[in-house]
């Protein structure tokens, strides 16, 4: 394990996360090029089986404490240091997602070694470890080295399909212990999501809106644009925030992950959260009045014009198409 | 109940963000700071918990541009104090900010115990580190994040956290006080308070200032940037020029194309 | 002494202790109110007393309850004059006068007055009772203020016609009459009616730049915190509604009702309803009231007694907005205009993009010399459906052969309705970052497109700067018109309506220029029925256009306004003055369906076609 790459396999509610499974895909092709074992290392309580399905990775070290069943960001660091301090990989990769948010700024602390945050990718320079890192709100990308190793990288969701991470291999599993003490944070219970009027992962097309839609007047505009689609109005972060859709509609990292067939984003300045929630959309037309904005990263077309000059000319073109689709 | 908000000044994207010469960092002589964002949810919980509960709130900032403003306006919503920790070098990366941080709660005057300790849950400058965890780890107190509902028991010895997870689902945490938080967002949208109290607050109360006390080489092992660009997106996606009506006119092709229309 | 006069004696000693006491009380909270000046121009005040009250203008612009208003008011006064005349007779006999009814030209005058007040009276009774205008309510006040003018007047007259007939009845319909007067002086304080004394005050001390938005304060939170002046339009009102039947908000279903407003002003003076503090302001005056008003004027335009609605309601908006009791998108729009400068959250650097749609260069003001600095303002600037209309304007000036430039990203929001919804603090700072800017520049004279701008410029901005002149374009159009520089090669030939902005119209009085324009253009000029001071305001002035409606309103303003225009026989087309105007009229075509019906154009564009 000393010298390897380190994947911190996140688990929530009694399954791993995708975004572990986008961590291993990255831990493989690093520790490939570098020769070195993938690790991953899994916490919780009684979640033993669930490293069953880390075969992505060479060796899964198995932690088990029922301090360890939620994910607390203090006692899970507390752990993972503890099981690395004798065998210090090169890289240990923490998905950033709200389950984990905290665990590697806490453990990088706790190894006394660097962290880096918002990383995308990982690259190696004349065999040193470079972070590809996504700032700024998406606006600014650095390349990032740590001055020494170990290095507790914190991977932005979406890094690689998650596919490529998932293997039917059975992977070597150990099992290490941990000694703990008690946690002055403690979960109470869970608060299921309310549902709303609609199921945002059910639908086929999504018009989303951000920021840029300005004002809950505007609404109306993109809901003319989804009903022409034959499809609902999803939100980014602010917009849910105003309290001008209901929380039900929002989508990104504490909102909902959706995969429609198409994914319309209005003024939605694309920021690492909302990208999370949508990325896997097959097909992703965004607009934004600036030629910058992240979104027209991930979008497969894109417009960089007015949202609110847009979206009404965009509507009547698609109600004339239908207009004659019906008539032919 | 003693509340001190830990407030950083960070680049506000909205403006276009040059790289400085070198390539290795932002070109802040053209850059607007303001208070991160979740900064600001910070202090708005803080204010609210202060109107609930009753406590004493301390904006707790470190120097930058614009910082003075930004103190005097947390002032004139209703903060207590404000202190300013001055000295670092501009450009300080997020672990150095949370030292210096640090450093002040323990050795400003007045400033702790603090039975709460909040700040925004993550900057977007935050390459290092997020500075919640961090302070929560230099005083040794319990750390939660994502937090966007805050309550405390009528003991005022343990706070009830509200965490976002994914999907919608939230979290209810016992939180042992004293403790640091990450605010994702305040429970109501940050206050706005008219320039003529900000006006007042600068003319009627004062930031107190306190020196920066950190090792020479910031006594962390720092993550070195190499280089830095602005995001060239066009990379990515098919981009359709044109007045609307002929853009229009293209995505309805593009989306027939797919079988959408 | 006689007994007679020994019991006028006491009548008039009760009547005037009673009087007097309950004027004293209202003096002596008007006293704690903050003070405003309102006795400079004593000549101007006369004439606004002359014209408003003893010519009753406001009030003839309702013919016929003006009509019976004015009879009543001026028999009222020669009545008042002879009960006086007699009081002073019946308390002090031995004075060698005859009694007012011994004069025959008075009696006469008595007589003749007292018929066509009482016809007057029955025509007001006749509305109030059978033909009600909307707002005008039937409280039983006002019935016993009308019985008790009926009785003064026909004691009288029924005193004169058994004078040498029966001189006892003749005696007694004296008693009645003088006694009937004393009760109602008595009574008057105490009535809604109190406006027959209070409001020629209420003209005197009138505003004499209506709609001037007052001196900076932290807000009205209680009584002593409004001016005494304020507080006085709620003894100077008489309930007649005409301000709730001009206010587009309270036409469209939001909470305020200006009438409502004024009787809340009444009840503070009086504290009833607050507490004697002043305390419970808020409840009494909910914040949903506060925030409807568009500050159109059109409340103070009709007001009889010249109250000042909108600086109360600024007032009020003031503490509100301290206390952070406000719309979300409004506070959301404040953080914006006080981080950018816009309302819009655009960077500074994005104002001057509309100009990348031009195939010219407009001159940088703040680097090279200019005629005319052009003010573009906010929505001009930023918001794309304008952009066509702020390019046509640019290329009508420059067609026109004008030597102008714009401020470039150093251009702020003017603030003007910044300061209507209470942030007087923001208004000034971006005042002050606007006047730094124009101290920079040469220019000679300044044009902007914005009403609401060419408002506060003029007003404000300009005298503290040096006097530059301040044109609306339409006036600059105007001119040129007039001086025959416009250079119009075709005529336009159709039928069209014209909208007056509140801030071009009611405010300032700009109601020629653009209507010679449109002259000029060869268009024909089909004028709403509620044009000039009449005109609907489209909804958006005072800071609305950042805030929400309210769910339950009956009719958006603009809506209404867009229904006027649709009526016309053959207009097919809606000439407007003001940027806002074009986006929410375009809005409320869109929303009713209208887009084939109706059409909205800025003065510019129709200029620019006539150019050719």
């Amino acid at each position: 394990m000393t010298g390897s790459i380190c994947v911190f396999a996140e688990q929530w509610r009694g399954s791993i996360s995708e975004a572990t499974y986008e961590a291993l895909a990255l831990g493989r092709e690093v520790a490939d090029a570098l020769g070195v074992q993938l690790t991953a290392i899994l916490t919780g309580s009684n979640a033993r089986e669930l490293a069953q399905t880390l075969g992505a990775a060479d060796l899964v070290v198995y932690v088990d404490h029922p301090l360890l069943a939620e994910t607390l960001p203090q006692p899970t660091a507390e752990a993972l240091a503890q099981v690395l301090q004798d065998r210090r990989p090169r890289a240990f990769i923490v998905p950033l997602t709200n389950v984990s948010l905290g665990v590697g700024t806490l453990l990088a602390l706790r190894l006394g070694t660097a962290g880096i945050n918002f990383c995308k990718d990982v690259r190696i320079a004349g065999g040193r470890l470079q972070a590809v890192c996504v700032m700024y709100g998406g606006k600014i990308e650095a390349t990032v080295e740590a001055a020494g190793e170990p290095v507790v990288l914190g991977l932005w969701p979406g890094a690689r399909p998650a596919e490529k991470g998932r293997s039917s291999r059975s992977p070597v599993v150990e099992e290490a212990t941990v000694s703990l003490r008690d946690s002055p944070v403690l979960l109470r219970r869970y608060v299921e999501a309310e549902a709303g009027d609609v199921d945002l992962t059910k639908q086929d097309v999504l018009v989303a809106v951000g920021r840029g839609i300005q004002s809950k007047d505007n609404l109306g505009l993109a809901e003319d644009l989804a009903k022409s689609l034959g499809g609902a109005v999803a939100g980014s972060r602010p917009v849910i925030d105003q309290g001008w859709l209901p929380l039900s509609r929002q989508v990104g990292k504490s909102g909902l992950s959706v995969k429609p067939k198409l994914y319309v984003a209005l003024g939605i300045s694309g920021a690492p959260e909302h990208v999370e929630g949508m990325k896997d959309s097959a097909l992703i037309v965004a607009v934004n009045s600036d030629p910058r904005a992240p979104i027209f990263n991930v979008a497969h077309y894109g417009i960089v014009a007015d949202v609110l000059e847009t979206i009404p000319v965009l509507t009547a073109a698609i109600e004339a198409k239908r207009a004659v689709a019906r008539h032919a | 109940m003693r509340i001190l908000v830990l407030m950083k000044m960070a680049p506000d994207v909205v403006e276009e963000l040059e790289i400085a010469p070198g390539g290795t960092a932002l070109d802040l002589d053209y850059v607007r700071m303001i208070l991160s964002e979740s900064d600001d949810h910070a202090l708005e919980q803080a204010l609210l918990l202060k109107e609930r509960h009753g406590a004493t709130v301390t904006a707790l900032a470190l120097d930058a541009p614009e910082v003075d403003d930004a103190l005097f306006t947390a002032l004139a919503k209703g903060a207590d104090r404000a202190v300013k920790i001055a000295g670092l070098d501009a450009g300080f990366p997020t672990s150095q900010a949370a030292r210096a941080m640090s450093q002040a709660i323990a050795q400003v005057p007045g400033l702790s115990p603090a039975d709460l300790i909040l700040t925004g849950v993550q900057a977007i400058d935050d390459l290092d580190g997020l500075i919640a965890p961090m302070v929560a780890h230099a005083l040794d107190l319990p750390y939660l994040g994502i937090v966007t509902r805050l309550s405390l028991d009528a003991s005022g010895r343990t706070a009830l956290a509200t965490k976002e997870y994914p999907g919608g689902v939230r979290g209810e945490f016992e939180v042992k006080l004293p403790a640091v938080l990450g605010i994702q967002a305040a429970e109501k949208p940050p206050r706005y308070v008219p320039v003529a109290k900000v006006r007042a607050a600068m003319k009627t109360q004062k930031i107190d200032s306190a020196p920066a006390s950190l090792p020479a080489d910031g006594g962390c092992a720092a993550a070195q940037v190499v280089e830095m660009k602005r995001n060239e997106p066009a990379g990515h996606a098919e981009m359709l020029d044109g007045d609307p009506e002929s853009v229009s006119d293209k995505l309805c092709g593009i989306l027939t194309g797919h079988g959408l229309l | 002494m006689t007994s007679a006069t020994l019991i006028l004696w006491l009548l008039t000693l009760a009547a005037f202790g009673l009087f007097g006491a309950r004027v004293f009380r209202y003096v002596k909270v008007l006293l704690a109110a903050r003070p405003e000046k309102r006795w400079d121009h004593p000549w101007k005040r006369l004439q606004l007393v002359i014209v408003n009250v003893l010519g009753q203008r406001r009030l003839l612009e309702e013919p016929v309850s003006g009509a019976a208003h004015l009879l009543i008011f001026w028999a009222f006064v020669f009545y008042a004059a002879s009960f006086f005349w007699n009081l002073v007779h019946g308390l002090f006999p031995f004075l060698p006068i005859p009694s007012a009814d011994e004069v025959s030209w008075v009696r006469a005058a008595l007589a003749a007055f007292g018929v066509l007040g009482l016809a007057a009276l029955a025509v007001a009774a006749a509305r109030r009772y059978f033909f009600p205008p909307p707002r005008l309510e039937k409280s039983r006040d006002a019935g016993i203020i009308l019985a008790l003018i009926a009785m003064v007047l026909l004691s009288c007259l029924a005193g004169q016609w058994y004078r040498a007939s029966n001189p006892a009845v003749s005696r007694a319909m004296w008693w009645v009459h003088m006694a009937t007067v004393l009760g109602f002086l008595a009574y008057l304080p105490y009535s809604k009616h109190l406006h027959l004394l209070a409001s020629p005050f209420g003209v005197f001390f009138a505003s004499l730049e209506p709609g001037r938005v007052p001196e900076a304060s932290a807000g009205a939170a209680r009584r002593e915190d409004f001016t005494w002046r304020q507080l006085f339009s709620g003894l100077a009102c008489a309930e007649c509604g005409r301000c709730d039947r001009a206010c587009p908000a309270f036409n469209s279903g939001f909470a305020l009702s200006p009438k409502m407003l004024m009787h809340h002003m009444k009840e503070l003076v009086r504290g009833e309803g607050a507490g004697p503090d002043g305390a419970g302001l808020a409840g009494l005056i909910k914040r949903e009231e506060i925030w409807a008003c568009t500050s159109c004027l059109a409340c103070m335009h009709r007001c009889p007694v010249m109250n000042e609605h909108v600086p109360v309601l600024v007032e009020l908006r003031r503490r509100l907005l301290g206390e952070g009791d406000m719309d979300k998108s409004l506070q959301e729009s404040l953080k914006n205009l006080t981080r950018y400068g816009n309302s819009f959250g655009a960077p500074p650097r994005a104002r001057p993009k509309w100009t990348q749609q031009l195939d010219f260069h407009i001159k940088d003001a703040r680097k090279e010399p200019v005629h005319y600095l052009w003010f573009v303002g906010d929505y001009a600037s930023f918001d794309p459906r304008l952009a066509p209309v702020t390019c046509a304007a640019a290329r009508v000036f420059r067609k026109a052969g004008l030597d102008f430039g714009i401020l470039y990203e150093s251009e702020q929001n003017s603030g003007n309705d910044v300061r209507l919804a209470g942030e007087e603090g923001l208004y000034e700072t971006l005042r002050d970052k606007n006047r730094n800017v124009f101290a920079k520049a040469h220019y000679e004279e300044i044009v902007t497109t914005d009403p609401h701008s060419f408002h506060i410029l003029k007003h404000e901005y300009m005298p503290m700067n040096g006097g530059q002149p301040v044109l609306h374009h339409t006036q600059l159009l105007s001119q040129m018109v007039l001086s025959g520089e416009l250079p119009i090669k075709h005529k336009l030939r159709m039928r069209v309506t014209y909208h007056d902005p509140c801030y071009l119209g009611r405010y300032n009085a700009v109601f020629n220029a653009p209507r010679r324009v449109i002259e000029a253009l060869g268009l024909k000029l089909v004028e709403m029925s509620q044009n000039r001071t009449y005109a609907y305001c489209c909804g958006a002035g005072g800071g609305r256009i950042w805030m929400e409606d309210p769910p339950v309103i009956i009719e958006r303003p603009a809506t209404t306004r867009i229904r006027e225009a649709a009526t016309l026989k053959d207009v097919r087309t809606l000439v407007v003055a003001c940027p806002k105007d074009l986006v929410m009229f375009q809005d409320a075509i869109k929303t009713m369906g209208l887009e084939d019906r109706l059409e909205v154009k800025e003065l510019s564009e129709l200029v620019e076609q006539a150019m050719g």
